[in-house]
């Protein structure tokens, strides 16, 4: 449990049918949060005419019918449910292990990031693999987890030309942020390694891996144990 | 059941209703017809209901053979179909006889024809939807655009016919524009004047590499004080985003569901639709309006739309 939002929330129309709730303008695992709360609440109590929900790390933009409703009345409902954030509990952080094989064709800019660093290869994966990080929300593409939590050591540019294509499974790392690519799809973060297991499943019924609020750990493993873990 | 069998899939030619909304805690967007207008109307034509699945073809059409009987409408931008060899008319039911090819052409005007069949296309739900989203491969008939040999399948009819055709005035009303009108985006007020002064004056042309997840646009630069870059947020269908070089993107229904990039302006729900049948090359203006205009003018929409009175004659 903890307290009501530190800051005053702050409601920004983004379209005719959409309004964004700002939860202050900064990172902070507070106004993470209180966005999770937010989004709880509206799971769990749906309000008429809303279609779409997409929480970031101090926003939470929603959808609506314009056809069934508008800003100011969505505003004045969504203040009540503010109002109630600090009686929201939230649930114990889920701990997820995520598989991975460092370097070599799974992580081809492992070497790069270590020069860049001054370390030698062990040390990145050890330092990337001895973080626990916070998911913060999904976005972007489905599944795709914004971690929070990146070591200051291993902070570093993405790169400077992105690539057309890179494997689904692929763990990287751009600026303080690491992720894993659930789908194949053009990008610029440093690749470190590669997990075998499967991160957006459609067949699935929880069709992500990872969800919003959890704490997320890679363990390093051996080509052999990748190639083990694709065939299961 | 009766068949479609895909002889050639056109340019890019996808099966699509209208989207599945409500998974963005999830990072998947809509997707969905990229003229949603169009969908309807065709599928209003065959008695089916709106948001029935139908074929998006992508600037030039493909080639399709009937081997049942079906009934059929084409709707969006007229690609000059034919039906063994007989002109189609656009926006209009038409009975096709067993055997029977279907070979729709290229585009006379717009970005996309919808084909829209008595029945619908059925293929298996994703997330309550049967339409295609192209990056992520899911939905629609295998999570891909069509080729050659796909063998798609037509539902049973749900709903009667209807009697009259739409009007003249009410397609007229539906048409697309290339002045779209917008509301504010969300970091409006980041921008200088001057900068709006520069995005509502200028013509904006639609580059090579736009498509369903967003039209790239070029012409005068916006920039603005603070930089491009700001804390990721959800992006809402429309939002026109400012890049650090400051050309304008036009976030369409394939969107990332997240992002970083100052959104000058959104395109209101009444033009989404215009949105759709933008092609490359084209040339474009933003109008501002206000919120109540936005929400009056998609009123109206809905009202045509909704109303049998009103769209048929």
């Amino acid at each position: 449990m903890s307290a009501a939002p530190a800051e005053p929330v702050q409601f920004k129309r983004a379209s005719d049918r959409s309004l964004l709730i700002y939860f202050g303008h900064k990172i902070t695992r507070q106004a993470h949060e209180d966005v999770r709360r937010l989004l709880c609440l509206l799971e769990l109590e749906p309000i008429p005419g809303v279609r779409n929900l997409h929480p970031a790390y101090c926003s939470l933009l929603v959808t609506f019918d314009p056809l069934q409703s508008h800003h100011d009345r969505l505003e004045k409902i969504l203040l009540q449910y503010i109002g109630r954030l600090d009686k929201v509990a939230l649930p114990e952080p889920r701990e997820v292990e995520i598989p991975v094989c460092y370097g070599g064709d799974y992580g081809p800019d492992l070497i790069d990031v270590s020069s860049l660093h001054g370390m030698t290869p062990e040390q990145v994966i050890a330092l990337h693999s001895s973080s626990s990080y916070l998911v913060y929300f999904l976005g972007f593409v489905p599944g795709f987890a914004y971690l929070g939590g990146l070591p200051e050591a291993l902070v570093t540019p993405r790169l400077a030309t992105p690539r057309r294509k890179v494997p689904f499974g692929s763990v990287g790392i751009a600026g303080n942020q690491t992720g894993v690519y659930p789908v194949s799809t053009p990008g610029g973060w440093r690749l470190l390694g590669r997990t075998p297991i499967s991160i957006f499943r459609p067949e699935r019924k929880d069709l992500s891996l990872l969800a919003i609020g959890d704490s997320v750990r890679f363990a390093p493993i051996s080509p052999t144990q990748f190639a083990a873990l694709e065939r299961a | 059941m009766n068949e479609i069998r895909v002889q050639s899939p056109g340019l890019l030619t996808t099966v699509q209703d209208l989207g599945r909304e409500g998974f963005g805690p999830l990072g998947v967007s809509a997707s969905g017809a990229a003229d949603p207008i169009s969908l309807r109307l065709g599928n209003l034509l065959v008695g089916n209901p709106q948001g029935a699945a139908a074929l998006e073809m992508t600037l030039l059409g493909g080639t399709f053979l009937f081997p049942q009987s079906a009934l059929i409408a084409l709707t969006g931008s007229d690609f000059g179909a034919a039906l063994d060899g007989q002109g189609v008319a656009s926006a209009t039911a038409t009975n096709v006889s067993p055997g029977q090819t279907l070979h729709v052409g290229s585009t006379r005007s717009g970005a996309r024809c919808y084909l829209c069949v008595r029945g619908g296309i059925v293929v298996k739900p994703f997330l309550g939807s049967a339409s295609t989203h192209l990056l992520t491969g899911l939905g629609g008939y295998e999570g891909r655009a069509l080729r050659k040999g796909d063998v798609l399948r037509i539902g049973p009819p749900v709903a009667p016919l209807p009697e009259n055709r739409p009007t003249a005035t009410a397609i007229e009303q539906l048409a697309p524009r290339k002045l779209l009108r917008v509301t504010p985006g969300p970091q409006n007020d980041s921008f200088p004047q001057p900068a709006l002064h520069a995005f509502y004056t200028s013509t904006y042309r639609v580059a090579e590499d736009s498509n369903r997840m967003g039209l790239r646009l070029e012409g005068h630069p916006i920039m603005r004080e603070a930089g491009g870059e700001m804390i990721t947020e959800g992006v809402s269908l429309g939002a026109i985003q400012i890049t650090v070089g400051g050309l304008p993107i036009i976030l369409f229904v394939e969107q990332q569901t997240t992002g970083g990039y100052a959104k000058i302006a959104n395109v209101i729900s009444a033009d989404l639709h215009s949105v759709g049948q933008l092609r490359p090359r084209d040339e474009i203006r933003f109008e501002p309006v206000d919120w109540e205009t936005a929400r009056s003018l998609l009123l109206a929409q809905e009202k045509l739309l909704g109303s049998e009175d009103t769209l048929f004659k």
